[in-house]
C-alpha cells in the first residue's frame, strides 16, 4: 500500500445505490497513489464504472467521501474537479476538428491563443497524430479517434485521467497496440491514471495495481503478478487468467499447508490460503501452466492419473483436456518447447504439481 | 507502372470491358426492380397530383375565355394602335359576337373575366349584349358608343384586347398588385386595391412568427423528452402526438371554446379581477387566434425531428465536455446545441413550410385580420371564381417555398436535414 500523505484520491467507506434497494457499491475503501496506474477490474455489474463515475462527479456518492489531493470533493461539480476523462466511445465532438476538440478543454479555461495553439500541437506531437488536425472525427479511423480522446483528456494536464473501458471499440490488434502506448504516455507524463475494465490481460500488462472488483466489494487489490500468482480468494483466482478447480474438503491443516480429500476421488496437497479449518469444503485453484505431464518420480507431492480427452495446438503452446480426480475439465498447457511431452488423444498420462501452486481457497 | 496509369484511366475488367460499365451492367438488374417496387406510386402520384397540379399552374398564364368568345374582336383589336378608339371594324366584330355569346349564353363568363380587370365590365357588356339581341343595325361605332358611353372610351377596349390574349401575365401582375394601365404600361394597383403583397407579407411574417414560437416551445419539450428514462419519455411522447390523433377541426374549436370573449380564458381573468367584464380581451379571430391556434396544432412538427436528433446525441459528449472543463451552460451551448442543429433546421423548415400554406385555422379563428394568402386563393378558387388568379398566386407561393427550400439548402445544406 501506498503512504497514505502519497495518496491523491481516497475513497473512504463510499456506497452507492441507484434504486434504494441495493448497493452497487458497497464500503469502498481505496487508496490510489500520485502517479500511480490503477485498473478497476470486474465483470459488468461489478460496481467499477460507478466508482469511476463518482470520482469523475457525474454521480454522486449514496455514502462516504472521495478525497483529492487532499480535498473532500463530494460537492465540487465535475467541471471543477479538473479530472480529464476518457470514454468509451471516444466522445470526441462530432462538430469540431480534431484541433478543436483538443483545443477546447484550453479554451474554457481561457488560456491564451498562443498558448492553446502550443499546447495542442504537443498533444498531438504525443500521440503521432500531426497533420491529422484540422480533419473531423468522422474521419479517423477507431484508433486515431481513440488516441485523440487520451490527448484531449491530457491536454489540460490534470493530475488524475479516467479511462472507461477506452479501447472496449477496437479490435484486437489495434487494442494491443493501443494499451502500449498509453502504458508508454503513462510512463512519459507521470499522471495518475484510474482505469476501467473488464479484460484481465489489458489489466495486466498496463496498471501498476489492480482492483479486482466484484459485487461492489474491492475482492483484491494488488500489483499484476501478485493477483495472478496468489490470489486471495475464488473469484480473483477464476477472474484473473485460466485456472482449474478442484472442490473438496479440508482434512488436516499443518501450518501453510492442507491436506484436502477431492470430491472426484484422490488426496492433495495444497496451500492453505483461505480455508475454514479441518472439515469445511474448499475450492482448490490450479493454473494449467504449473501443471507437470509425468513429471520425475518424487519431484512432486501431488500425482495422480489422467486419460487425454482432446488437445488443442495453439503454436506457442498445447492445450490438453485431460480427465482427472474425475474432473473431465481439467486443463494442461504444455509449452511448444523443444523435447516436450508428445501426447495423443486417449493417452494414459501421470500429472503432477507442486504444493504452492495448488491454492485452498473459499468454496 | 507510370506509363500504364496514364494509358488505363479507365479500369478494365479481363474481358476489356471498362469496370464501371461492367459495374452498371451487373447492377442493372437491382435496379429494374428497385424501380418496379416504385412505379405504383409514381403514377399515383402522376396522375392524383403532379398533372392537376401542373395544369392549375398553368390556368395562371391560360386566358381562353375572352379570346374563345370574342375571336374576331380580339382579330380586328391586333391593328388597333391604342390610342383613341378602334375603328369600325372592331365595333361591328364586338357587336355580331355578343349577340352570338348571348344565343351562346358564353357571355355571362367573359363578362365576369373582364369585370376582373376592369370594374364595372360586366354591367357593361351584360347590358350592351341585351340591347344588341333586340336586333338593332349599325353602324356599330355610334350605336355602342349610345348604347353607353364607355365603349367611347379607350380604356375600355384597352382591357378587352388585353384579356383578349389567349396566354396572359395579368395575374401574376395582379398578384403583386400590378397592372397594365391604359397605355399598356405595368403600374401600381389604385392603392385601396393592393392587398396581395400585405397579404404575402402577413403570411412570411406570420409563418416566422408560428416558426420561432414552435422552437422556443418545442426545444426544451423535445430535450426533456430526450434525457429521461424512456418509461417516462413514451409517455409524454404520447402527449406531444396526442394532437396528431385529434381531429385539426376540433382542436381549432377547443381554441375557440378557450380564446372567444365570453370563453374559458376570458372568464377565468374576468372572475379573478384582473379585468373588467366590459374591457374583455379579444383573443379570437383576428390575429391573436391565428397565431395562438397554429403554434399548438404545429408544435409536434418542430418536437419530433429535434428529439429524434436529440435522441442520437450521446450523453458522454456532455459529460465529456463538463469533464474537460466546461460549466454545463457552455456545455450546453459549445457541445448539445450545435449537434441539434440539422432537427431545428428540418423543425423550422417543416413547421415554416406547413404555415405558409396554412388555411383551414385562420379561415376558422382568423377572423378578418388573421387572414392568410391560402385563404385569399380559397376565396379566388370558391367565390370569385378567378382560377386564374387563385393560380398565380398559389404559383407565386409555390415559388416562395422552393426560394426557401433553396436557400435552407445552400446555408444549411440538405444533407444536414433530419426528419427523424
Amino acid at each position: 500500500m501506498p503512504e497514505p500523505n502519497d495518496s491523491l484520491v481516497r475513497f473512504n467507506e463510499v456506497e452507492k445505490t441507484y434504486d434504494g434497494e441495493t448497493l452497487v457499491v458497497k464500503s469502498l475503501n481505496l487508496d490510489i497513489a500520485r502517479g500511480e496506474f490503477l485498473t478497476l477490474l470486474g465483470p459488468s455489474g461489478s460496481g467499477k464504472t460507478t466508482c469511476l463515475l463518482m470520482l469523475a462527479g457525474f454521480e454522486p456518492t449514496t455514502h462516504g467521501e472521495i478525497i483529492l489531493d487532499g480535498e473532500p470533493i463530494n460537492n465540487v461539480p465535475p467541471h471543477k474537479r479538473n479530472i480529464g476523462m476518457v470514454f468509451q466511445n471516444y466522445a470526441l465532438f462530432p462538430h469540431m476538428t480534431v484541433e478543436e476538440n483538443l483545443a477546447f478543454p484550453l479554451e474554457v479555461r481561457r488560456l491564451p491563443k498562443t498558448q492553446i495553439a502550443e499546447k495542442v500541437r504537443r498533444a498531438l506531437d504525443m500521440v503521432r497524430l500531426r497533420g491529422l488536425g484540422s480533419r473531423m472525427p468522422s474521419q479517423l479511423s477507431g484508433g486515431q479517434q481513440q488516441r485523440v480522446a487520451v490527448a484531449r483528456a491530457l491536454v489540460f494536464e490534470p493530475k488524475l485521467v479516467l479511462m472507461d473501458e477506452p479501447l472496449g471499440a477496437l479490435d484486437k490488434q489495434l487494442r494491443e497496440q493501443m494499451q502500449y502506448e498509453i502504458k508508454h504516455i503513462h510512463e512519459d507524463l507521470g499522471v495518475t491514471v484510474v482505469y476501467v475494465t473488464h479484460d484481465q490481460s489489458e489489466a495486466l500488462t498496463l496498471s501498476n495495481r489492480i482492483a479486482v472488483l466484484n459485487d461492489g466489494v474491492i475482492q483484491q487489490i494488488d500489483t499484476p503478478n501478485k493477483l495472478y500468482e496468489n490470489p486471495e480468494n475464488a473469484f480473483v483466482a477464476q477472474f484473473v487468467g485460466e485456472n482449474n478447480r478442484l472442490l473438496g474438503k479440508v482434512t488436516s491443516i499443518n501450518g501453510t499447508g492442507c491436506s484436502v480429500e477431492i470430491d472426484g476421488g484422490g488426496k492433495v496437497e495444497a496451500l492453505a490460503v483461505k480455508i475454514d479449518g479441518v472439515g469445511g469444503r474448499t475450492l482448490l485453484s490450479l493454473r494449467p501452466e504449473r501443471v507437470r505431464i509425468n513429471p520425475t518420480e518424487g519431484q512432486v507431492p501431488n500425482v495422480f492419473d489422467g486419460r487425454v480427452e482432446e488437445l488443442i495446438y495453439l503454436g506457442d503452446h498445447i492445450r490438453a483436456r485431460v480427465k482427472v480426480c474425475g474432473q473431465d475439465h481439467f486443463i494442461v498447457k504444455i509449452p511448444n518447447a523443444s523435447g516436450h511431452s508428445e501426447l495423443h488423444k486417449g493417452d494414459q498420462v501421470k500429472v503432477g504439481w507442486a504444493v504452492e501452486d495448488c491454492r485452498a481457497l473459499d468454496a | 507502372m507510370t506509363s500504364t496509369t496514364a494509358n488505363d484511366a479507365i479500369i478494365r475488367t479481363a474481358e476489356g470491358v471498362p469496370l464501371k460499365l461492367k459495374l452498371l451492367r451487373t447492377t442493372r438488374r437491382n435496379r429494374i426492380v428497385a424501380f418496379c417496387l416504385v412505379v405504383p406510386l409514381l403514377l399515383f402520384i402522376l396522375v392524383t397530383f403532379l398533372v392537376p397540379i401542373a395544369v392549375m399552374l398553368l390556368r395562371s398564364v391560360d386566358n381562353p375565355i375572352v379570346a374563345e368568345t370574342l375571336p374576331q374582336t380580339v382579330a380586328a383589336l391586333e391593328h388597333w394602335s391604342g390610342q383613341g378608339v378602334p375603328d369600325e371594324a372592331a365595333f361591328a366584330a364586338l357587336a355580331e359576337e355578343f349577340t352570338l355569346a348571348r344565343e351562346n349564353r358564353t357571355i355571362g363568363r367573359a363578362a365576369t373575366r373582364l369585370n376582373f380587370e376592369l370594374s364595372g365590365m360586366r354591367s357593361l357588356v351584360t347590358s350592351t349584349a341585351r340591347t344588341l339581341s333586340r336586333g338593332e343595325q349599325g353602324p356599330y361605332k355610334e350605336l355602342l358608343i349610345e348604347i353607353d358611353g364607355r365603349w367611347g372610351e379607350q380604356k375600355t377596349w384597352a382591357t378587352i384586347k388585353l384579356i383578349g390574349q389567349r396566354y396572359t401575365t395579368v395575374q401574376y401582375l395582379a398578384s403583386f398588385d400590378l397592372h397594365y394601365d391604359a397605355a399598356g404600361r405595368i403600374v401600381a394597383q389604385p392603392e385601396v386595391r393592393q392587398i396581395y403583397v400585405q397579404i404575402f407579407m402577413r403570411t412570411l411574417w406570420v409563418s416566422l412568427l408560428v416558426t420561432v414560437l414552435c422552437l422556443l416551445l418545442g426545444y426544451p419539450v423535445a430535450y426533456l423528452l430526450s434525457t429521461l428514462p424512456s418509461r417516462i419519455s413514451n409517455m409524454l411522447m404520447i402527449l406531444v402526438l396526442l394532437p396528431f390523433w385529434t381531429s385539426l377541426l376540433v382542436r381549432t374549436t377547443a381554441w375557440i371554446v378557450l380564446l372567444q370573449t365570453h370563453g374559458v380564458i376570458n372568464d377565468l381573468l374576468v372572475w379573478a379581477g384582473l379585468i373588467g367584464d366590459e374591457s374583455r380581451v379579444q383573443m379570437i379571430y383576428n390575429m391573436t387566434g391565428t397565431i395562438v391556434a397554429m403554434t399548438h396544432i404545429l408544435l409536434p412538427f418542430m418536437v419530433l425531428p429535434i428529439y429524434s436528433v436529440m435522441k442520437t446525441i450521446s450523453p458522454s459528449h456532455m459529460r465529456a465536455a463538463l469533464s474537460l472543463g466546461a460549466n454545463p451552460l457552455v456545455a450546453f451551448w459549445r457541445v448539445y446545441a450545435p449537434q441539434t442543429v440539422p432537427g431545428i433546421g428540418a423543425g423550422s423548415i417543416l413547421v415554416f413550410i406547413i404555415s405558409i400554406g396554412y388555411y383551414i385555422t385562420p379561415a376558422l379563428v382568423g377572423g378578418r385580420t388573421g387572414q392568410l394568402i391560402s385563404n385569399f386563393i380559397a376565396f379566388h378558387m370558391q367565390k370569385s371564381l378567378n382560377w386564374g388568379l387563385a393560380a398565380a398566386l398559389g404559383t407565386v407561393l409555390l415559388a416562395c417555398v422552393l426560394l426557401l427550400y433553396w436557400l435552407y439548402s445552400r446555408v444549411v445544406g440538405l444533407d444536414k436535414l433530419k426528419l427523424g
